[in-house]
C-alpha cells in the first residue's frame, strides 16, 4: 500500500477534504462496507404492505429474494408514516422469519398431556363436522313466546384485530348463516 | 402516543416544531410526557372530572366558540322540564329504576318529544351495547326542536351544561385528579386560546379513555369541550381514537362482534325486530332528519350480498335467516357461560384471551369446559396451552388427564403471506400486496372460512331441515386461485363495496343503493371503495406528488373522506372562518361545495336552503345543518336519547376505587355491568367496609417494543431482547414505605389473583395528594405471559370483569391492589393467599352495591 492510498484510506483525512465534513457518511465508510449491495437492490421482487402491528398505518415495503422475505423497510412514499417505522414495524422481517413460527397443524386429543400431528385436511373435515354438531344440539328455533330466535349459542369465536377486512366480511356472513351469534373481536376488548 | 403510536407521534412533534403546545395526562412519566411541553400527572379514573373542570372553565368564562355553537350545536335546544340533573339527585339523573339499574330516557329528551322516545328497555339496550351502532350515525330524535337562539332559557342545554359542570371547579379537580390547580388552569388556558376562528386543537385519546365503567362518558366529555371550542370538522381538530391493531377500526366497521352486521346495521333482537320493516324502522327513524333515513336500501342490499339469488323483495330478502339476540351475547358474558358448560365449541382467531383480556383465570377455566377449540395463530400461544403450563395447572384447578377440552392449532399466514385491506386509525382503507406463500400448512383466515364454509354446505347439501337452509342458500362462491386455492379477496372486497346485481358493474356511492333487489352491498359505509372496478385502497401516488390531505394514498370511508362533519370547517354562510383554517367552503358561483377534502354534505345543497316544514332525512336538513348524521343536524353538547348512563358526563369512580366519590353520593356508574357469578367478585371499594385491604391503585398500559398480549412480540427475537422481563414500576415513596428494592421482586394481589413482577423504583410514578391523602398508583405492561421468548405473569390476571354500560368494554386501565416484597407463593399456597385476601375483604361474589345514595328513592318515592 502506498503512502498516499493509506492516508486517503484514513477516515479523517477524507473527512477534512472530502464532502463529508461531519463524517456522517461517504468519509466513514469502511473498504467493507464499500463492497457491499443492499439486499433491497438485489430482491427478486418487491410487495408494498402495510405494518401488522397499531393502527397507524406505516407503510412497508417487503422484499423478496429465493422465496424468503430479506428484508422489509418504511415506505417513504407513504403521507402517514413517510417512510418511518417504530421498533415494531421495524422487526417485522423478524416476526414473519422468527424460529418460533408454527407451520404445521398440531392437535391435542381431550385428555392428552401431549400435542400429536394432523393434516390440514382431516383437522378441516374435523372441525367442520364439530361446528355441525355443537349447532345441532344447541339449535333453537323461537324462545318460550314462540318468538324467533333462529340460532345457536352453542360455539362462539373471538378474533383479533390484524384480520383483514375481507377476512372479517366471510367470517361474520359464514357465522350468520350458520346462526352463530357469539362472534366478538378485539375491538370490543 | 410515543410509546404506543410512535410513528403517528411524528405529527405531534411536527406540530411542536411549528409552535403548538403539547399537554400529556397520565398516570405515569412516559416516552409521551417526556416530549411533552407540560405533563400532568392524574389519577387513574378520574378523567371526567378534569375534563368537566376544563367545560366549567370554557363555560364560565364565556370562552366557547359562539358562533359556531350556535350554529352547530344543540347549545339552544330547551330540554323537557321532567329532567333533573345529579345536582339534585346526588349523582343520578332522573329516570333512575334501582331494581334493573338502568334509566328511563324520557324525561331527558328535548322539550316536547318526551313522547317519542317509545318504548326502550333499557337493560336489554345495555346487555346488547345497542350504543355502538351510533358509531356511524347519530341517535334517533325528531328533526324539529325548541330552541333559544340568546341560550338564556334556563332548560336550554347551555344552562343546562352550566349548572352540571358547576361543580369541577379547579378546586374539586385538584381533590378527585390529583392534578395542582396552576397546572390546570394551564391547561385550561392553552386549550381554549389554542382554540376559535384562527387556531384548532386536538385531543387525542387511546384504550386508557375507553377501558373504563365510563369510558364512552370520557370521550364525550372530550367531545364537548371540541365542540365548545369549535374544534370539531375543522383541520387541526377533532377528537382522535388511536386505536391499537393494524385493523381495529375495520373490525368495527365490518364487525365480527356480536351486536352489529357490516356498516353498524344492528343484528336483529328477538323483541322488536320480528320483521324486516320493524328491523329498517328501528334504523331510519321515520320523522328523521338526516342520511340514515336510507335504512332500508342498505339494510336490503346487505341481504343480497349475503343470499345472492334467494334473496328477494317478496320474502323480504331472507330477512328470517338472520339469528336474533336475546341479551348479552359478548365475550365476557361467553366465557361465563364456557364456566357454566353451556358453550362447546370456541375459536380463536388471532387473539390471545388468556393473557390478553382481563380476568385470565375466568378466560382460562373457561376453556378448560369447552368440547373443542380452534386456535389460529403465527405463534404458540397461551390461549393455545393452557392445558399444559398454565397458572391453573400450577395450582392444580387444571388437571391435563382431566381436561377434555380438544385444542386444534392451525397455523396463520402473516401479514405479508396475503393480500387484503386495514382500516387504520383514520378510517384510511390500505391494501396490501402479497409477498409470497405462506409456509407449511400456514393459512390465511380468508382460506380457512372460506373452505371451512365449503366443507359444512357440502355436508349440509343434502339437508332438509329449515335451519340448513341459510347455510345451503348462502351465496359463497368466490373465486381461488393458486396451489393452495387462495380466495381472491379482490373479489370480496369487490362485495363488500357493493355492486349492481344485473350487471355485476361495482357502485361508486352509497346514495346507489336500492332497496328492491337491485344492489349487493357487503358494508355500504365502504362503498366506492371499488369504485369504477379499481381498488382505490391499492392507491399509492407518493406523498410527494400530491398535497398534505393526499387524497389519493388509500381510501378512507365514508366516500374517501379524510375529516368528517367538514361542512363545519365553514361559516353558515359557507365561508372558510379564517384564511388559515380553510377546508370546504361554498363555491358561490358554480353552485357547490369544493374544497381539499370531499366535502361532508350534499355537493349542491346551499348554505341558505331551510327544508320546507315537515321534511324528513335528507331534506330535512338545513344548509347550516353540519352535522348530517345526527337526527337534528347539530353536534350534541346534551346527549337526549341512545347513552345508558347519562346525558352528561358525570364523575364516578372507577369500579374499584380506594376512594369514596368528592364529588356526589353515587359511588360508581350507577349502570355499569356487573355479572353475578361466584369467580368474579369484585375488591370492595367505600362506603363498603375492608377497602383498606385493597388500598393501592394499579395501571397497566402498553411498551413500544411489545404488542398487545405479546402473540406477536415476545415471540420475536429482536423485540423479546428489547424488554425482556415483566416489571412493575413503583415510586421511590411507596418503595421506601413497602420495603421493595430496585431490581428486586413483589408480588401484587387482588381478589381474583396474585402475580409477581420485578421492581423498577423510579420517579415516574408520583403518590398524588388528594382529599387529604396520599395515593400511591403502581404501573405495569400486560404483555407477558408463559410462552415465547420472554415470559412472565399476566397482569390481566388481576382485573375482574366489570363493563361499561353503552358498548360493554371492561374496565382494565384501573384496579385496586395490594403489594408485598418478594416473589408470590406457588402451587396450592397461591391460592390460599388469595383466599384469606378475599376472607379479610369479606368478598363473597355476587354483585357489590351498585346504588350508594338514597336520592334515587328520593325521586322514585
Ligand atoms: S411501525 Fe410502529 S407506529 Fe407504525 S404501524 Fe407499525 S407499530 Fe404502529
Amino acid at each position: 500500500m502506498g503512502l498516499k492510498t493509506f492516508i486517503e484510506g484514513w477516515p479523517v483525512y477524507r473527512q477534512l477534504t472530502g464532502t463529508d465534513p461531519l463524517g456522517r457518511g461517504a468519509a466513514a465508510q469502511s473498504a467493507r462496507s464499500a463492497t457491499l449491495t443492499a439486499r433491497t437492490e438485489t430482491a427478486d421482487s418487491m410487495a408494498r404492505s402495510v405494518c401488522p402491528y397499531c393502527a397507524v398505518g406505516c407503510g412497508q415495503r417487503v422484499f423478496v429474494k429465493d422465496g424468503q422475505v430479506t428484508q422489509i423497510e418504511g415506505d417513504p412514499d407513504s403521507p402517514i408514516s413517510r417512510g418511518r417505522l417504530c421498533p415494531k414495524g421495524s422487526a417485522s422481517k423478524n416476526l414473519v422469519t422468527s424460529p418460533l413460527r408454527e407451520t404445521t397443524v398440531r392437535y391435542r386429543r381431550p385428555y392428552a398431556t401431549e400435542w400429536e400431528d394432523l393434516d390440514l385436511e382431516t383437522a378441516m373435515d374435523m372441525i367442520a363436522d364439530r361446528v355441525i354438531a355443537a349447532r345441532d344440539e344447541t339449535w333453537e328455533d323461537t324462545d318460550d313466546q314462540g318468538r324467533v330466535l333462529n340460532r345457536t349459542l352453542g360455539f362462539a369465536s373471538l378474533g383479533g384485530a390484524t384480520l383483514d377486512n375481507e377476512e372479517n366480511y366471510v367470517i361474520k356472513k359464514l357465522f350468520t348463516a350458520l346462526g352463530a351469534l357469539q362472534i366478538e373481536n378485539q375491538a370490543r376488548i | 402516543m410515543a410509546e404506543a403510536h410512535p410513528v403517528g407521534f411524528q405529527w405531534v412533534m411536527e406540530a411542536k416544531g411549528r409552535g403548538a403546545k403539547v399537554f400529556h395526562v397520565d398516570p405515569r412519566f412516559t416516552r409521551t410526557s417526556a416530549l411533552a411541553d407540560t405533563y400532568l400527572p392524574i389519577r387513574a379514573g378520574s378523567d371526567i372530572a378534569l375534563l368537566g373542570g376544563i367545560v366549567r372553565y370554557i363555560l364560565e368564562n364565556e370562552l366557547d366558540f359562539r358562533e359556531y355553537v350556535l350554529a352547530y350545536t344543540n347549545a339552544a335546544t330547551i330540554v323537557s322540564d321532567e329532567f333533573v340533573d345529579t345536582e339534585d339527585l346526588d349523582g343520578l339523573f332522573s329516570g333512575y329504576d334501582p331494581r334493573t339499574h338502568t334509566y328511563n330516557e324520557r324525561s331527558w329528551q328535548y322539550v316536547g318529544q318526551e313522547e317519542t322516545t317509545g318504548y326502550r328497555a333499557a337493560d336489554r339496550e345495555r346487555d346488547t351495547a345497542a350504543g355502538l351502532r351510533h358509531e356511524s350515525h347519530g341517535i334517533p330524535v325528531g328533526g324539529q326542536v325548541r330552541r333559544d337562539e340568546t341560550l338564556q332559557h334556563p332548560r336550554c342545554v347551555y344552562q343546562i351544561l352550566k349548572r352540571h359542570y358547576s361543580r369541577y371547579t379547579p378546586e374539586m379537580v385538584e381533590r378527585v385528579c390529583g392534578i395542582p390547580h396552576e397546572k390546570f388552569l394551564e391547561l385550561a388556558r392553552a386549550w381554549t386560546e389554542n382554540s376559535g376562528r384562527e387556531r384548532t386543537g386536538v385531543l387525542i385519546y387511546s384504550v386508557g379513555w375507553t377501558q373504563h365503567t365510563v369510558g364512552v362518558q370520557y370521550i364525550r366529555t372530550g367531545a364537548i369541550i371540541q365542540l365548545l371550542l369549535g374544534n370539531m370538522g375543522r383541520p387541526g381538530g377533532g377528537v382522535l381514537a388511536l386505536r391499537g391493531h393494524a385493523s381495529i377500526q375495520g373490525s368495527t366497521d365490518i364487525p365480527t362482534l356480536f351486536n352489529l352486521l357490516p356498516g353498524y346495521l344492528p343484528m336483529p333482537n328477538c323483541h322488536n325486530h320480528a320483521t324486516f320493516t320493524d328491523w329498517v324502522d328501528s334504523i331510519r327513524h321515520p320523522g328523521q332528519k338526516g342520511f340514515w333515513a336510507n335504512a332500508r336500501a342498505f339494510g336490503a342490499s346487505l341481504l343480497k350480498a349475503y343470499w345472492g339469488d334467494a334473496a328477494t323483495p317478496e320474502n323480504d330478502f331472507c330477512y328470517d335467516y338472520l339469528p336474533r339476540m336475546t341479551g348479552d351475547h359478548g365475550t365476557y358474558q361467553t366465557v361465563l357461560n364456557m364456566i357454566d358448560g353451556k358453550v362447546k365449541g370456541y375459536f380463536l382467531l388471532g387473539q390471545n384471551p388468556a393473557v390478553g383480556s382481563a380476568h385470565g383465570k375466568a378466560q382460562r377455566l373457561g376453556m378448560a369446559n369447552l368440547d373443542w377449540l380452534v386456535v389460529r395463530d403465527l405463534f404458540m400461544i397461551e390461549s393455545a396451552t393452557f392445558w399444559k403450563n398454565s397458572p391453573e395447572v400450577e395450582t392444580g384447578e387444571i388437571v391435563p388427564e382431566e381436561c377434555r377440552t380438544e385444542v386444534f392449532f392451525i397455523p396463520a399466514a402473516s401479514h405479508v403471506e396475503k393480500e387484503g385491506t386495514f382500516t387504520q386509525t383514520q378510517r384510511l382503507l390500505q391494501w396490501r400486496e402479497k409477498a409470497l406463500d405462506p409456509p407449511g400448512d400456514a393459512r390465511s383466515e380468508l382460506w380457512f372460512f372460506y373452505h371451512l364454509g365449503r366443507i359444512i354446505r357440502q355436508k349440509l347439501a343434502a339437508s332438509d331441515k329449515p335451519r340448513d337452509r341459510a347455510v345451503r342458500d348462502l351465496k359463497w362462491d368466490y373465486p381461488t386461485h393458486g396451489d393452495l386455492a387462495e380466495p381472491s379477496a379482490e373479489a370480496v372486497l369487490k362485495e363488500i363495496n357493493g355492486y349492481e346485481v344485473a350487471t355485476g358493474r361495482p357502485l361508486s356511492a352509497f346514495t346507489e343503493a336500492k332497496d328492491d333487489g337491485s344492489t349487493a352491498i357487503g358494508c355500504w359505509i365502504y362503498t366506492g371503495v371499488y369504485a369504477d372496478g379499481v381498488n382505490q385502497a391499492a392507491r399509492r401516488k407518493s406523498r410527494h406528488e400530491q398535497d398534505w390531505v393526499a387524497a389519493e394514498w388509500g381510501w378512507a370511508w365514508p366516500a374517501n373522506r379524510r375529516i368528517l362533519y367538514n361542512r363545519a370547517s365553514a361559516d353558515p354562510e359557507g365561508r372558510p372562518w379564517s384564511e388559515r383554517k380553510q377546508y370546504v367552503w361554498w363555491d358561490a358561483d358554480k353552485g357547490e361545495w369544493t374544497g381539499y377534502d370531499v366535502p361532508d354534505f350534499e355537493k349542491k345543497k346551499p348554505p341558505t336552503y331551510r327544508p320546507p316544514e315537515g321534511a324528513t332525512g335528507v331534506q330535512g336538513l338545513a344548509g347550516d345543518d353540519a352535522f348530517i348524521m345526527q337526527g337534528d343536524g347539530k353536534g350534541w353538547l346534551y346527549v337526549p336519547s341512545g347513552l345508558q348512563d347519562g346525558p352528561m358526563p358525570t364523575h364516578y369512580e372507577p369500579a374499584e376505587s380506594p376512594m369514596r366519590n368528592p364529588l356526589y353520593g353515587q359511588q360508581a356508574n350507577p349502570t355499569r355491568k356487573v355479572y353475578d357469578n361466584p369467580i368474579n367478585s369484585v375488591n370492595p371499594s367505600p362506603p363498603q367496609p375492608h377497602s383498606d385491604v385493597f388500598p393501592y391503585v394499579f395501571t397497566v398500559s402498553r411498551l413500544t417494543e411489545h404488542h398487545t398480549a405479546g402473540g406477536m412480540s415476545r415471540t420475536v427475537p429482536r423485540l423479546a431482547e428489547l424488554q425482556p422481563e415483566m416489571f412493575v414500576e413503583v415510586s421511590p415513596e411507596l418503595a421506601g414505605e413497602l420495603g421493595l428494592a430496585h431490581l428486586g421482586w413483589a408480588h401484587l394481589i387482588s381478589g381474583r389473583a396474585a402475580i409477581e413482577a420485578r421492581v423498577l423504583v423510579t420517579d415516574r410514578l408520583t403518590p398524588l395528594r388528594l382529599d387529604g391523602r396520599v395515593i400511591h398508583q403502581v404501573w405495569l405492561p400486560y404483555h407477558f405471559g408463559r410462552e415465547g421468548i420472554v415470559t412472565g405473569d399476566s397482569v390481566n390476571d388481576l382485573f375482574g370483569i366489570t363493563l361499561d354500560p353503552n358498548v360493554l368494554i371492561q374496565e382494565s386501565k384501573v384496579g385496586t391492589c395490594d403489594i408485598r416484597p418478594g416473589r408470590r407463593p406457588t402451587g396450592p399456597a397461591l391460592l390460599e393467599l388469595v383466599d384469606d385476601y378475599r376472607r379479610r375483604a369479606e368478598m363473597t361474589g355476587g354483585r357489590p352495591p351498585i346504588v350508594t345514595t338514597d336520592a334515587s328513592e328520593r325521586e322514585v318515592g
